[in-house]
């Protein structure tokens, strides 16, 4: 029981990353390979603004998000654009978009590792216990993921019940066909990965409250993010939302039973297991 | 009857006489600049070999560092009991093995899975060995002693590098090099005129993987002590990958130009900053997808055939006039 909780609490923070990615691949159709970074980012501006200013990292949210938000519309706009132009079909642009988010990846890293260097950072933030069912649990991941559901339920209310959000939902489907419909493809694709970003960033802050991250870790996330997004079919939100949860609890199944050194391998099983079996997605169709 | 067209009959010339300066060269030179020709050799044998499968595919393999890891690891752990042949045998098989389970796995589905899917091998495996090793093992590292000098990997290196040439020429005048031009081309033209496109490619990356194993079972005495973080160092990959494409993966040879030049830029920077190695890698990154899309021999080429376009209509138009 305590695993199981354990493990959905960390499933939260973990279907924020995986929604932001989906948007960014699903929707804007560009594998970002340095959303693990953005995470980062998120992680060490949180600490900067706690442990500098006092700033608490809930109100941080509100800062780090909007941010987050331009810095992916400039990214797509300067840089993924010109990519998206010159592809020819949807396989060259998938690998120049990888290739051009590796650059970005290694880039921000390097970065991040001149400003921060590269042990482990972490600060306390309601460093409390708080029971659940007579287990105690950290206040901070229990704060963390209720902000996670929180955010995780304005974003569906968004794609599903406005217009705007309908407009994205149907690039996701097919950009030609949302083009027929009076969709501005391009700015709602930016506007798609832009929000990702932002999401994966509010992710990032959340994260930091209770986890102990360093500059190196994005790719760990990227991965996490990738197999999440893959096992709950890409752009769809409830898919993401079970596979996090079930690859949260997995995780700490393995770390707690076994050894935790072998969370990557408990990723890599489950990421087999759904490549062999449901490469769709839990609630994807085959395609025809 | 093979009958071989001239061009490729003076390359293989050329090739065979640039093999014979570059054999002599541990005679010549010793120390800091053997030691950089190692790394020269080691990245011109990985490169070739990932350019083999990555090339005509356009599938970006991330998992050289673990099939360099499967070698180093297959001379650790057999090294007191076997000779080193035989340790290179058991590398080719343990890559060719570790890279047709990938390849099942991810090579049927698109293109992205697969890239995902290698980008945090060489982690995992790393992981693995390192689990296996605490609680089964006792210690983490294992020692490769041998007698073996720096000259003595170079030539082997050299040795590999030519194989993985002759065994990419063979391909591309093999049915296999045929179907992975036409699957390059057009994936579902291929399909429809009876191409097995998973199975080519799995055969491919078995055979691309079973020669980077093959280099990290040679560079194994190098190191000495073995330790997962050594041989499973991801770097490996994505410096690869970089330098294959900066070169062009278009012609077999075009993945030495990105090497040679790279190795010792990078050789030189991790010497003297260490820290900007990640801002290096991915600033080279972003110049082969914005400025040179087909690596430097791709851009030549284009250049020349422009070149030699211009050139003939040039001539055409003379020819007009001249009427």
């Amino acid at each position: 029981m305590l695993i199981l909780l354990t493990g959905l609490l960390l499933g939260g923070t973990y279907t924020l990353i995986a929604l932001g990615l989906t948007l960014q691949y699903g929707v804007a159709r560009i594998m970002n390979l340095a959303n693990g970074e953005t995470l980062v980012a998120a992680c060490f501006v949180t600490f900067w603004l706690y442990t500098g200013f006092g700033i608490n990292p809930l109100l941080g949210l509100l800062v780090i998000g909007p941010v987050a938000f331009v810095v992916n519309w400039l990214i797509y706009t300067w840089l993924m654009q010109p990519l998206v132009k010159r592809a020819r079909n949807r396989g060259m642009l998938e690998v120049d978009s990888i290739l051009a988010t590796f650059g970005l990846l290694f880039l921000f890293q390097g970065l991040m590792l001149q400003a921060f260097g590269g042990s482990y950072f972490n600060y306390e933030f309601l460093a409390q216990p708080f029971s659940i069912m007579g287990n105690s649990f950290g206040l901070n991941r229990v704060v963390a993921f209720v902000a996670a559901a929180v955010i995780a339920v304005a974003l569906y209310t968004f794609l599903y019940h406005t217009d705007r959000g309908t407009a994205v939902r149907a690039v996701a489907v097919d950009p030609r066909a949302a083009m027929l419909v009076a969709i501005d493809v391009r700015k709602t694709a930016a506007f798609a990965f832009a929000l990702g970003g932002a999401i994966t960033a509010c992710a990032g802050t959340l994260l930091s409250t209770f986890y102990t991250f360093n500059t190196s870790m994005g790719v760990i996330f990227t991965m996490k993010a990738l197999i999440i997004v893959i096992m709950g079919g890409v752009g769809d939100v409830r898919g993401a939302v079970l596979a996090a949860l079930v690859l949260g609890v997995t995780e700490t199944l393995v770390a707690s039973l076994l050894d935790p050194g072998l969370t990557l391998a408990a990723n890599y099983a489950l990421f087999i297991v759904v490549l062999l079996f449901r490469p769709q997605g839990i609630f994807g169709k085959r395609p025809a | 009857m093979m009958n071989i067209p001239r061009k490729e009959l003076l390359a293989l010339g050329a090739g065979l006489a640039g093999v014979a300066v570059l054999a002599f060269l541990p005679l010549v030179t010793e120390g800091f600049w053997l030691s950089l020709s190692v790394n020269i050799m080691l990245y011109a044998a990985i490169c070739t070999a990932w350019a083999l499968f990555s090339g005509p595919t356009h599938l970006v393999s991330l998992a050289s560092a673990a099939f360099f890891g499967v070698g180093t690891y297959s001379v650790a752990i057999f090294i007191d009991v076997l000779p080193f042949p035989a340790l290179i045998l058991i590398a080719v098989v343990a890559g060719a093995l570790l890279a047709t389970l990938v390849g099942l796995a991810t090579l049927r589905l698109s293109g992205v899975y697969f890239v995902i899917f290698t980008l945090g091998l060489a982690e995992l495996l790393g992981q693995i060995v390192t689990w296996v090793q605490t609680n089964f093992g006792g210690t983490i590292g294992l020692y490769v002693f041998t007698d073996f000098t720096e000259t003595h990997l170079y030539w082997m290196l050299l040795a590999l590098t030519v194989v993985v040439f002759v065994t990419g020429w063979l391909i591309n005048r093999s049915r296999l090099g045929l179907a992975l031009r036409i699957i390059g081309n057009d994936e579902a033209v291929a399909r429809h005129v009876g191409v097995d496109t998973a199975r080519t490619r799995v055969i491919l990356f078995a055979v691309s993987g079973a020669f980077i194993a093959v280099a990290g079972a040679i560079m194994a005495p190098r190191y000495g002590y073995i330790t997962p973080d050594a041989a499973f160092n991801p770097m490996t990959s994505f410096l690869v990958v970089i330098m294959a494409l900066l070169g062009g993966t278009r012609r077999l040879w075009g993945p030495l130009v990105g090497v040679v030049p790279f190795t010792v830029v990078m050789d030189f920077i991790s010497g003297h900053f260490p820290n900007q190695t990640a801002v290096i890698m991915g600033l080279a990154f972003l110049a082969i997808v914005y400025v040179l899309p087909d690596g430097v021999t791709g851009q030549l080429e284009t250049l020349f055939r422009r070149r030699r376009s211009i050139d003939k209509s040039l001539l055409a138009a003379s020819a007009e006039e001249g009427r």
